[in-house]
């Protein structure tokens, strides 16, 4: 498989919760929404005809509200939850297909997670706790807790090995979390709303650490999260979900720069676009740096540009590719800059 | 006869005549009429004085006493053979502790709790105890009680742990034996002795094993549950995530976690285990239990006080060191 290729598939994939989701499903009509569905069959439409592809070496993200179905959405993928209906591939392997030895290798082997609440065992040790995945394989405890020493060391808790959970601090403790999941050495990493329990300092380390991991490791990530800074800084692709239905998904700049609802435009209202918006986001392309006074980087933000500009409100620059900085891919003028800076007008209208 | 009227009115006075039916009462002899004042309640006896073929209330309890005689040897059949080996090892532990020379069994037993709860307060109460049933000639009695609870509380544990476990996989199990713990709990300890006496010979040791084991294994089956249902959630999400089997689960995160609350039981199966041992003298347990009993029957008071004081040391020190080793497991959950 390659960087880039589709590694999970879900497909029309539906949850009801409730006495007899099976009984009611066929209550499940286009358009219909959780709480007509409530009142109409007393159950809880939880993921209503989710189809979301996520690709190898990308962070995904699912974004939404508490009670979008996030949680829900994410269980599914290594079978913590059953669905009611749809279809979920890993590798083009049908996940739901799967007896209970062959999924219990998939979550051994392919898939780690990573928990809100850490979800570390209290009785053991940093070290015995980040062992978990090869120690449920059967492997040789000498070699897994060197492997478990090196991620330990990579996650910055070097010399924390003979603690135990309580003794450390949130962060440190989702730390443990991260190793553990690394250790694991699965391909597929999820992670549920796994910074949310951490205050807003040690999070953005985290968020760092994580992009840092990633940059050499080329996990499929998904994450969960309801924060929507936090999404746009990790996401390559981003989920909005809302009320167990799919509102819009796609590169996070571009829902940024188009979203598709009413609802995506509310909630980008209150962000900050210098920091997020990206040169090449909002640049025309071009390979020629004709005319232009200076070269930025694609992946610079509007903030970055503005600033290394000194806040001066001409000029047009060459945008370079972001992996290769001598190759000239686009250019944007400092007016289109200060234009993307404006939120667009609201122009959808509500959906009921 | 304050019912007669009734069979008469229903004409059955022939039915209800019976060879050995009353001829005459006291009332109809003395030719009162009946006041109100004294109507009685028409039980078994009374319908009885009416119609004598109604039976009396002894000879009910007659019939239970058969029917009871009557099953009792299928019972025996079954219950004996698997009964058998409580009655050896009971037998089996008494004679070797009470075989073993004072002189090495105190300084084990005092060693023992130091082990266990690490204090060298708790192991010089066990010693001080020891010491005073030593001078008082009550030694070799109260190493009878020990042994008797120890057996018992080994074999509740043994039991009783799995049905701990048994009960938190599946909430039908854990209905259906809430009640029958709930019985166990309530039954007057008396009552227990019952349906034994009838199963068992008196001089057999099964017999107080079973009502001290059936009396004691409430609580480490209850809390065994309750301490496996109590671990975190998340916890168990997140080790099912990550693919451990149900038995890497129940032994590598389940019971180390519960723990805490299964030893909160032990603790308290060794207490209620004393608390029967002592009622159990009366269908022939050996141990400090039989002074008590000698002390209420005989009147001697002096024997009985003493004796129930070494039941008081025993309690403590099992008290003590049990108390101390599930403070040292919580203790060690924490750090
Ligand atoms: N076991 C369950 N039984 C019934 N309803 C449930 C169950 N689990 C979740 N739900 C419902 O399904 C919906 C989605 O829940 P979910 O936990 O997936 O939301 P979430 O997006 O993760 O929210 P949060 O941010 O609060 O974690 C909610 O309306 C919730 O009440
Ligand atoms: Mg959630």
């Amino acid at each position: 498989m390659a960087l880039g290729d589709v590694k999970i598939s879900v497909q029309n994939l539906f949850k009801i919760y409730g006495y007899n989701p099976r009984a009611v499903q066929d209550k499940v009509y286009d358009g219909i929404d959780k709480s007509a569905f409530m009142q109409e069959t007393g159950h809880v439409l939880a993921l209503n005809n989710i189809n979301v592809d996520m690709r190898e070496g990308q962070i995904t993200v699912v974004m939404g509200l508490s009670g979008s179905g996030k949680s829900t959405l994410i269980r599914h993928l290594n079978r913590l939850i059953e669905p009611t209906s749809g279809q979920i591939f890993l590798d083009g392997t049908d996940v739901l297909a799967m007896d209970e030895e062959t999924l219990r290798n998939l979550r051994r082997r392919s898939m780690s997670m990573v928990f809100q609440k850490f979800a570390l065992l209290p009785h053991r040790t940093v070290l015995a706790n980040t062992i978990l995945a090869p120690e449920a394989r059967g492997e040789n405890t000498k070699q897994s807790e060197d492997e478990a020493r090196k991620w330990l060391a990579r996650v910055g808790l070097e010399g924390m090995e003979d603690s135990y959970p309580s003794q450390l601090s949130g962060g440190m403790q989702q730390r443990v979390g991260l190793a553990r999941a690394l250790t694991s050495n699965a391909d597929v990493m999820l992670m549920d709303e796994a910074f949310s329990a951490l205050d807003p300092l040690i999070r953005t380390s985290m968020q760092d650490l994580l992009l840092e991991l990633q940059r050499d490791l080329h996990k499929t990530i998904i994450f969960i999260t309801h924060d929507l800074d936090e999404a746009l800084k990790l996401a390559d692709h981003l989920v909005v979900l809302k009320d167990g239905y799919i509102v819009q998904q796609g590169d996070p700049q571009e829902i940024l720069l188009r979203p598709a609802a009413r609802y995506i435009e509310e909630f980008i209202q209150d962000i900050n676009r210098a920091r997020v918006l990206k040169v090449k986001s909002i640049m025309s392309p071009t390979k020629t740096k004709r005319g232009c006074s200076d070269v930025v980087q694609g992946d610079d933000t509007l903030e970055a540009v503005i600033n290394a500009h000194k806040g001066r409100i001409d000029g047009t620059f060459a945008v370079s590719d972001p992996n290769d900085a001598t190759k000239i891919i686009g250019k944007v003028r400092m007016e289109d800059i200060y234009r993307a800076l404006v939120r667009p007008q609201m122009q959808h209208d509500y959906e009921n | 006869m304050a019912y007669d009227w009734i069979f008469t009115a229903l004409g059955m006075t022939d039915a209800c005549k019976t060879d050995s039916g009353p001829l005459l009462s006291l009332s109809s002899l003395r030719n009162e009429a009946p006041s109100p004042w004294d109507l009685p309640f028409p039980s078994l006896d009374t319908l009885n004085e009416a119609c004598a073929a109604f039976p009396k209330t002894r000879d009910f309890t007659a019939a239970l006493e058969d029917g009871f005689l009557y099953i009792r040897p299928a019972l025996r059949t079954v219950l004996d053979p698997l009964t058998q080996p409580l009655s050896w090892a009971l037998d089996g532990a008494l004679t070797l502790f009470v075989e073993m020379p004072w002189w090495i069994l105190v300084p084990l037993l005092i060693l023992v709790a130091k082990l266990l709860s690490n204090s060298y307060k708790v192991a010089g109460i066990v010693a001080a105890s020891f010491l005073f049933l030593l001078f008082v000639d009550y030694y070799e009695f109260a190493i009878q009680t020990l042994s008797i609870i120890f057996v018992c509380t080994v074999l509740c544990v043994a039991f009783g742990v799995p049905l701990g476990i048994a009960m938190s996989r599946s909430d039908r199990f854990q209905n259906a034996m809430i009640p029958i713990l709930d019985m166990l709990q309530t039954l007057p300890t008396f009552v227990y002795l019952i349906p034994l006496i009838f199963l068992f010979n008196i001089t057999e040791p099964k017999l107080y094993g079973l009502a001290i084991i059936l009396y004691a294994i409430v609580p480490v089956v209850r809390l065994t549950n309750l301490g496996i249902r109590l671990v975190d959630r998340d916890v168990m999400e997140a080790v099912t995530a990550f693919g451990l089997t149900d038995r890497q689960k129940l032994y590598r995160v389940q019971i180390p976690l519960a723990l805490p609350n299964i030893m909160a039981g032990v603790n308290q199966t060794i207490m209620m285990s004393l608390a029967m041992v002592v009622i159990a003298s009366l269908v022939s347990a050996p141990g400090l239990g039989t002074l008590v009993l000698d002390g209420i029957n005989n009147l001697r008071l002096g024997v009985g006080f003493l004796a129930g004081f070494g039941i008081v040391l025993i309690a403590i020190m099992l008290d003590r060191v049990s108390k101390a080793a599930l403070a040292r497991i919580d203790k060690s959950k924490k750090s």
